[in-house]
């Protein structure tokens, strides 16, 4: 009961920050990349969310932010479920040599620090949106392809499986329509909390310089500056950060809810 | 046990070679030359081949490698390209400073960890829990870097405390919030499990104190996955030192390897990476090892 509460608490902070960024553009007083004001100008009617270094509305960056923050997120999420789903499901199907290969390069990029991995590819290529969606994406699908093969050896030892082998069905259909629709509920759970934990990186990424590049805004690159300016304008650290935390929040209760009505083991 | 532990140090190997690489290949595949960003523009091409040259940069990337390679077996990490000192000797000058924000955080972990997810577990549903449980979900969902950001505008902006900068309380404050959060939920559902087992109903039926039950019974038990979970730690606390450290400007490995990483200081970051993957594949090996060695049960098995 109290999950669920939190779960629709977070369902709901979440819906408008989506609704936020749909309309970001219909919504926002200003361009969120033009110079309006002057610089620095604390929260007021005007300038919700203030202003930045450069005079930009913060409210403006912090509602087309949310757009870039959300997708890369997304994006991020969906490509790291399709690849460890697709290892998972063919390390856990076939076993043998195909599993030992798989798992144990699951085992080499889990021994990287992933924050480490994750910036120097970054530096090495040019950091833009794409190739940030990409490389979070590429570098977080483990822990999802050691639960699809969990699933996968579980299920693949079911007598409904067997039935669909008696009947001559292939193995492609076995895994796509037979075992991956009965793995769904933990791939959901994992997909969510896998993209607020999508969002936190490209935060962190952004926020060194190597993710989202201005002046396009993110929720991380909007923080980038702040630290220079803590002490004349800390709503510049404030306001992104909370918008991030509250986002990852709502994600976790998201998932956690999801968890508990799917009834997925943790 | 020997065995068992002989025979995982040694699949370490091809996991370590595995990790060298990916990270060797990601560096050397990338479009321009390292160089470029070290050497005056204005040079003459003679001397640009020279220390190319002298780099190995003129070779073939997996000629490049296997000499790496050759001199890493030997602890040899080669030079660093801003400073020209061993890279080995780099890491052991900042590597002290790393630890002493590691260590003490994790002491600190496991003193509020505990305690905490124990008390939730036991008194589940209550508000205690409840506090505990929210403030833990919005300690795993803060940006940790942006923790630290609140803490310096908190502490030294506006208290004026403690200095911004080179003073350790504030990047250990961060560092253990960011671990504290889901150690604090693991303990809970380790402890929440534990109490339904048979032997705790046991325990009761047959008359012990509450206390006994939960301090002897339950508490003993309840702390071995903790143990595992700490070894699993190691990385995430690793992956907030480079966050952390820059921020803070703390003069530790995951500074070095930040301002390596925007240098392409190549020998460095090689150096680095491989350090801290041998750091986290021993910290799951140390977990998997603790875990037969606080539990009876499957030390028994393993034999």
């Amino acid at each position: 009961m109290r999950k669920n509460k939190l779960a629709i608490f977070g369902f709901c902070v979440l819906l408008f920050f989506v609704v936020c960024a749909v309309i970001a553009p219909i919504i926002a007083p200003y361009s969120p990349e033009e110079i309006v004001e002057s610089q620095t100008l604390a929260p007021s009617w005007h300038h919700l969310f203030g202003t930045d270094d450069l005079g930009r509305d913060i409210f403006s960056r912090a509602l087309f932010g949310a757009r870039i923050s959300l997708t890369v997120g997304f994006v991020a999420v969906v490509i790291a479920i399709l690849v460890g789903t697709l290892l998972g499901a063919l390390s856990g199907y076939y076993g043998g040599l195909i599993d030992s290969l798989i798992m144990r390069f699951v085992d080499v990029m889990l021994a990287f620090p992933s924050i480490f991995l994750i910036l120097a590819i970054q530096v090495m290529l040019t950091p833009n949106i794409y190739n940030v969606m990409v490389v979070i994406g590429l570098t977080s699908w483990m822990g999802v392809s050691r639960l699809v093969r969990g699933e996968f050896l579980r299920i693949r030892e079911l007598q409904y499986v067997e039935a669909a082998r008696a009947i001559g069905c292939s193995d492609l259909r076995i895994i796509f329509r037979h075992i991956l629709p009965n793995a769904q509920a933990p791939i959901i759970v994992a997909a969510t909390l896998g993209m607020a934990g999508a969002v936190l990186t490209e935060s962190a990424l952004s926020f060194l310089g190597l993710g989202v590049q201005p002046p396009m805004p993110s929720w991380g690159n909007m923080l980038m500056d702040s630290q220079a300016y803590m002490r004349d304008a800390p709503w510049m650290a404030i306001i992104p950060g909370l918008l991030i935390l509250l986002t990852v929040l709502s994600l976790y209760f998201i998932g956690e809810g999801l968890r508990e009505k799917l009834d997925v083991r943790s | 046990m020997k065995k068992y532990l002989f025979r995982r140090l040694l699949q370490l190997i091809p996991l370590l070679i595995g990790v060298s690489l990916i990270s060797f290949f990601i560096m050397h595949l990338a479009p321009g030359d390292p160089t470029a960003l070290f050497i005056d523009p204005n040079v003459k091409p003679e001397e640009l081949m020279r220390v190319r040259a002298n780099w190995g940069l003129d070779q073939p990337v997996y000629i490049q490698y296997f000499v790496w390679l050759k001199n890493a077996v030997l602890l040899d990490f080669g030079r660093s390209y801003t400073t020209g000192q061993p890279v080995m000797a780099e890491i052991a000058e900042r590597l002290p400073m790393t630890l002493l924000l590691m260590i003490p955080s994790f002491v600190l972990t496991l003193l509020i960890t505990i305690p905490i997810g124990v008390i939730s577990a036991v008194k589940k549903n209550s508000w205690f829990d409840n506090l505990f449980t929210v403030l833990s979900f919005a300690g795993m969902a803060i940006p940790t870097f942006w923790l630290g950001l609140m803490l310096m505008l908190l502490f030294s902006v506006q208290l004026h405390w403690l200095p911004a900068v080179g003073n350790i309380v504030l990047p250990l404050i961060t560092m253990t919030i960011g671990s504290l959060a889901g150690l604090t939920r693991y303990q809970r559902a380790a402890m929440l499990e534990i109490l339904n087992q048979d032997f705790i109903r046991t325990a009761r039926a047959k008359g012990l104190p509450e206390r006994i039950v939960i301090f002897k019974h339950a508490l003993r038990n309840a702390l071995i996955p903790t143990v595992t979970i700490l070894g699993l730690t190691l990385p995430d606390l690793f992956g907030g030192a480079f966050i952390i450290e820059t921020i803070f400007a703390w003069p530790g490995m995951g500074r070095l390897g930040v301002q390596s990483i925007f240098q392409r200081n190549y020998p460095m970051i090689m150096g680095i990476v491989m350090f801290s993957a041998l750091l986290i594949v021993l910290g799951n090996l140390l977990a998997d090892l603790g875990y037969a060695w606080v539990d009876p049960r499957i030390r028994y098995e393993k034999k």
